[in-house]
């Protein structure tokens, strides 16, 4: 099976060859090229290479054309903040008081440099890879995108104390994520991962989350022209996942927060879970730790399909060596070869 | 937990400001404001912390508890008296990090349980050692979001150790709650799942300090 095939195999609910494995790396293509995350940024050329070279090495079943989160905001005027060692942040918000939300304008996509190079990689990726590999392209979802845009304290208080100028803000933001998604579509990523780490119940309760990040969702995915998966990066979403299953969302991101077991039983073949290989604990695995919790994962999750191995947060951390990367790939190869007959054997 | 003391935590909860001022006005109507704080405020932000702990409470009622408790905190009469002197010299620091929501969560949570404090925004190691050094700072706060921030803790630690300052370090933020053992690999004296556990730390280390 090609890595594409065997994505849509276990994101039609059936066991494909073997589980499928996202290593969502991004800044590791900068010490593949042996620049520093900046310069690796800088240009489509490098994130091209990058993601091709990085499959290659851990043979892993996606690309993704992501540069990193501030995008959004930088290009709608806002600065980026650059690390030697971490992603790139999203400098002074451009919200810096609610009024301000009135005559905000959303980014010309064509317009925008920093948004047309992510486009460009993903069109070169494209042509590259053909239909061997899904492209998975990413947007910050309407409803966590002020995060960067005003800071999180800022946006906690609009959406309790201002709630008229809040859903102005959520009208541009949709308008935007829903061009930014068919942008990167259009340009040749299979699939979108919705970023809405401020649904989980992590950050709102759910409650709050009918009314806010759950209605956008169903409005924002629903004119998206691919298959999205929502990601909470890091955030718990067991209490929801029945709200999530009717956004219209076909694959859910998990926290490492929470079991495997439980997010599988209660996706119930309505959502392939995504996950949660703990991204920050992984920077201090040995190979023979990873072996077992790649193997638990795996007997959690993998019967029937309906699963993706990944990490925990959509993005992992530079300081992950890849001596654990490799490790996680082949524990994968090793454990995730369909039928699990080694599953049944334990019980035995 | 009293009626009245419920109503309050649910305002607090609901982020619903008039029913916490008026809760909480009934509740501490007799008392002086160093005692309705300590049988308020502190212990209704230190449940709120427990629920956020075990996944009960969100991180925006954290938050806005906090706000909401600092400002009744503030609005106490002689509210500038409520501030315990006895305390070691405290500050709170962003360390090289861009995301101030947890400093700014556990800033309205030492205000609103009235210990003084010196904020130090975002700042680098060099800043850091500096100020503490100068300020002569007993317990330093730092919260941070990403890994490689929380990281640096080691080299603000190693720094400590070298120029022998002797400042204890309470570390907090999302990888710390996502990694348990890291506070003690980066060198910190103690870290903190949510930020309503700067106040029991601060005052575990008192006695330590004393």
């Amino acid at each position: 099976m090609t890595s594409l095939q065997r994505v849509l195999t276990a994101l039609g609910h059936q066991e494909p060859d073997r589980v499928p494995l996202f290593l969502l790396l991004t800044m590791h293509g900068a010490k593949e090229l042996g620049l520093s995350i900046k310069e690796y940024f800088s240009n489509a050329e490098n994130v091209f290479k990058g993601q091709l070279r990085l499959k290659e090495k851990f043979s892993h079943d996606c690309l993704t054309n992501f540069f990193y989160a501030a995008a959004e905001t930088e290009a709608a005027g806002s600065d980026v903040i650059y690390s030697d060692n971490g992603p790139p942040n999203s400098g002074r918000p451009i919200i810096t008081n609610p009024n301000d939300i009135k005559k905000y304008i959303r980014p010309d996509i064509d317009g925008t440099a920093c948004l047309r190079k992510v486009l460009k990689a993903t069109e070169m990726l494209k042509a590259e890879t053909g239909d061997d590999a899904p492209i998975i392209g990413v947007v910050i979802s309407p409803f966590s995108l002020p995060v960067m845009q005003m800071g999180f304290d800022k946006y906690i208080e609009l959406i309790h104390d201002e709630r008229e100028l809040f859903w102005q803000l959520m009208k541009k933001n949709e308008d935007f994520c829903i061009e930014w998604a068919n942008a990167q579509i259009e340009a040749g990523a299979a699939a979108i991962c919705y970023f809405d780490p401020v649904s989980s119940v992590t950050i709102i309760p759910r409650e709050l989350y009918l009314q806010t990040g759950f209605e956008i969702a169903k409005r924002t995915i629903a004119r998206i022209n691919g298959p999205t998966a929502t990601h909470f990066a890091s955030g718990r979403c067991l209490p929801i996942i029945d709200d999530i299953a009717r956004t219209g969302t076909a694959v859910v991101g998990t926290s490492a927060e929470e079991d495997l077991a439980d997010l599988k039983d209660a996706c119930q073949g309505r959502l392939t879970v995504l996950g949660n290989l703990n991204g920050i604990e992984m920077s201090r695995w040995t190979p023979e730790q990873t072996e077992e919790i790649v193997k638990d994962a795996i007997k959690k999750a993998g019967p029937g399909g309906g699963f993706v191995l990944s990490d925990n947060h959509g993005e992992i951390p530079f300081q992950v060596p890849d001596e654990v990367l490799k490790a996680v790939s082949d524990a994968a190869k090793k454990w995730g070869q369909y039928p699990l007959d080694w599953i049944d054997d334990l019980g035995k | 937990m009293t009626k009245l003391m419920e109503m309050f935590e649910q305002a607090l909860l609901s982020a619903d400001r008039v029913a916490a001022r008026e809760a909480f006005i009934q509740s501490a109507g007799n008392t002086s404001s160093i005692e309705a704080v300590d049988s308020m405020i502190v212990p209704a932000l230190e449940r709120i912390g427990s629920g956020w702990e075990n996944g009960n409470v969100s991180l925006s009622q954290v938050y806005m508890s906090a706000r909401i408790c600092e400002e009744l905190s503030e609005s106490l009469p002689g509210s500038s008296n409520i501030k315990n002197k006895n305390l070691p010299r405290i500050a709170v620091a962003l360390l090289e990090d861009y995301h101030v929501l947890g400093k700014k969560i556990v800033c309205s949570v030492l205000k609103a349980g009235g210990i003084e404090f010196i904020d130090y925004h975002r700042a680098s190691i060099r800043q850091l050692i500096n100020r503490v050094n100068r300020e002569k700072i007993e317990i330093l706060l730092v919260s941070v979001l990403m890994l490689n921030s929380a990281l640096k803790i080691k080299d603000l630690k190693n720094e400590f150790l070298e120029k022998g300052i002797g400042t204890k370090i309470i570390a907090g933020g999302a990888p710390f709650r996502l990694d348990e053992n890291l506070w003690q690999e980066v060198g910190a004296d103690a870290a903190g799942r949510s930020a309503s556990d700067a106040l029991s730390l601060v005052h575990n280390f008192v006695t330590d300090i004393k």
